[in-house]
């Protein structure tokens, strides 16, 4: 028997006073399944996006490598593993060597928070029983659970400005410098819209946010208002470096942007890594808006009721897809953004929208704490519409003032 | 268990501090700094502070070394300096006093408060409440530092900006 006190129990199954095999085997096999999942999604991703811009685009796309060329990216890895790795004369070896990991590891530990299904059916709390042990249906849920997420993005910006920084080549400098920049600024806009759910569901916990979402009215993405979910969507796509965001690869001004210098498995790493937040981010955005795991009653039916314990991974599943979907569409079909415009559209709109949108929540959520009656709650509304308003007004005066102010400094635009 | 977490912290965090000192190449030693930042962070979750080891890492790991990194690129600085070349002759001297005293403070502020500070770990809460019972005290009995502090980083991005502004021909009408 092995006895452990005191460890910050981040999972139910952990929080016993001594155990044997069977919480080891379960998280043991949680640690395998989010492993695979992160790979083999991976794998699917590249896939998926590549036939669906060839359908898009009225070609065939990977149609050799297995059924529906769905082996083409194994393929496409194996490869790279073959490949020469170089590292440049003026590179920085130590530094060029940690970088692809930076990268590569924040985007897998963001599945250790995300519920991928459990019981949260009629009211349960989303836990379910493995091998006669309480458990989640997710790696950890620990009590910081979102700002796990937020403290993994801020550590993948380490990859790209470092790869950029020790490829000891102006190209790469100049894609990790803006990469960077972009990267840092939409953070603001993301944490903003992320604290309009947080404080709507009361907890930073992954599993408590799921649990607060029981019935779609419940789903933060009505009852936030859409303006949170739409600033996070936006401010994801940019913080991902997907089209029209992907300034930093931006291939007709930067080459290939910050990882032009890599080849072979370390370049492999940085694609890897790529997707996998595309992946892990849209079920952050499934976990925070719309519910997770939980159903959706059609007509009062579940229609995955007929999985029994793995319709919550089922639902996970489908939500997840349409974002995957619309990411491909958005790179189907937008055009790029000029890097004016990103950074006017990250600290001019996004954040000033999220912010605004945080305080009339925490504004109407104090009035309803605190009980007031219909005519006193209208008079609150009232009061923020109008504070809103001046707001924007200002806000609007002071943004005319500094483009005037540059207009005659010479600015030409 | 928790001694072995504490020994490899601690670990972490003297390699890193060492490490941002004795790195010649400014990037280097920020990353010999996200290191000792990291550690410090591993011992706040194993002192069940969460919120305080994601918040250690979002905001010094995640924007202000990112920031040094940043400004260490962008003005290139980032060659291993010549340093037996002083333009200042009495930093030396004075940085090894300044150092001396501020180890001797804390020193002496972690030898007179060893017994408060036992006291204070045992009535703590853990998980959630821990959160709750942090933004009870800042935003009640501490708020008005809070804001001030937000009012003096206000005043200091205005200062920056104002500082750096430069007024060009035909700007003043």
């Amino acid at each position: 028997m092995i006895t452990l006190n005191r460890i910050p129990a981040a999972d139910p199954v952990l929080e016993a006073e001594s155990f044997w095999w069977q919480p080891l085997a379960v998280v043991g096999l949680k640690v395998l399944v989010v492993f695979v999942i992160g790979l083999v999604g991976t794998m699917f991703m590249v896939w998926f996006e590549r036939k669906i811009v060839a359908g898009m685009q009225n070609r065939v796309g990977p149609n050799k490598a297995g059924p529906f060329g769905l082996l083409q990216t194994l393929a496409d890895g194996t490869k790279l593993f073959f490949k020469e790795d170089l590292i440049p004369e003026k590179a920085d070896p130590f530094v060029f060597r940690i970088a692809p990991f930076l990268a590569f590891v924040p985007a897998f530990l963001v599945w250790a928070v995300i519920p991928l299904g459990g019981d949260f059916t009629n009211g349960h709390d989303g836990t379910v029983t493995w091998f006669g042990e309480v458990t989640r249906v997710q790696l950890a849920d620990p009590p910081i659970g979102v700002l796990l997420v937020l403290a993994m993005s801020s550590i993948a910006v380490y990859g790209v400005m470092l790869a950029g920084w020790s490829s000891g080549s102006k190209y790469p400098l100049l894609g990790s410098v803006r990469a960077s920049a972009q990267m840092i600024s939409y953070e603001a806009a993301l944490g903003l819209s992320l604290a309009a759910v947080l404080m709507t569901a009361g907890t930073l916990s992954t599993s408590g946010i799921v649990s607060a979402q029981s019935s779609i009215t419940n789903w933060h993405l009505l009852s936030t208002g859409i303006v949170p979910f739409v600033v996070f969507l936006i401010a994801m796509t940019a913080e991902l470096n997907r089209p029209p965001f992907d300034l930093v690869e931006a291939e007709q001004e930067l080459v290939g942007g910050f990882h032009t210098e890599y080849s072979s498995i370390r370049f492999a790493l940085f694609f890897l890594a790529e997707f996998m937040n595309v992946i892990s981010m849209s079920a952050l955005l499934v976990t925070l808006f719309l519910g997770g795991p939980q159903p959706l009653y059609l007509g009062g039916t579940d229609i995955f009721a007929v999985l029994g314990p793995f319709g919550g991974t089922a639902w996970l599943l489908l939500k997840v897809f349409a974002f995957l979907y619309m990411y491909v569409w958005f790179r189907a079909t937008l055009p790029r953004l000029r890097y004016d415009q990103l950074m006017n559209l990250g600290w001019k709109v996004l954040i000033p929208i999220s912010l605004g949108w945080f305080i009339l929540l925490a504004a109407l959520q104090v009035a309803r704490d605190s009980d007031v009656s219909g005519l006193r709650y209208s008079l609150v509304v009232a009061g923020c519409l109008i504070g809103i308003a001046l707001a924007y007004m200002l806000f609007q005066a002071a943004l005319n003032v500094a483009r005037r102010n540059r207009e005659a400094e010479g600015a030409a635009y | 268990m928790e001694l072995l977490v504490f020994v490899l912290a601690s670990v972490m965090v003297l390699a890193g501090a060492i490490g941002v000192i004795a790195y010649n190449n400014p990037v280097h030693a920020a990353l010999g700094l996200v290191l000792t930042l990291f550690g410090i962070a591993v011992h706040f979750v194993s002192m069940e502070a969460h919120f305080l080891a994601a918040v250690q890492v979002i905001v010094y790991a995640g924007a202000i070394v990112v920031l040094f990194l940043f400004v260490i690129m962008l003005l290139g600085v980032d060659r291993a300096e010549d340093l037996s070349v002083e333009p200042f002759q009495i930093q030396r001297p004075l940085a090894v006093i300044v150092g001396v005293a501020i180890s001797g403070l804390v020193i002496a502020a972690v030898v007179r408060g060893r017994s408060t500070l036992g006291e204070q770990l045992k009535s703590g809460v853990p998980g959630d409440d821990n959160i709750r019972e942090l933004a009870r005290s800042l935003f009640s009995d501490n708020v008005f530092a809070f804001e001030l502090t937000s009012v003096l980083l206000i005043v200091a991005v205005v200062g920056t900006v104002v500082l750096t502004r430069r007024q060009r021909g035909g700007a003043s009408k």
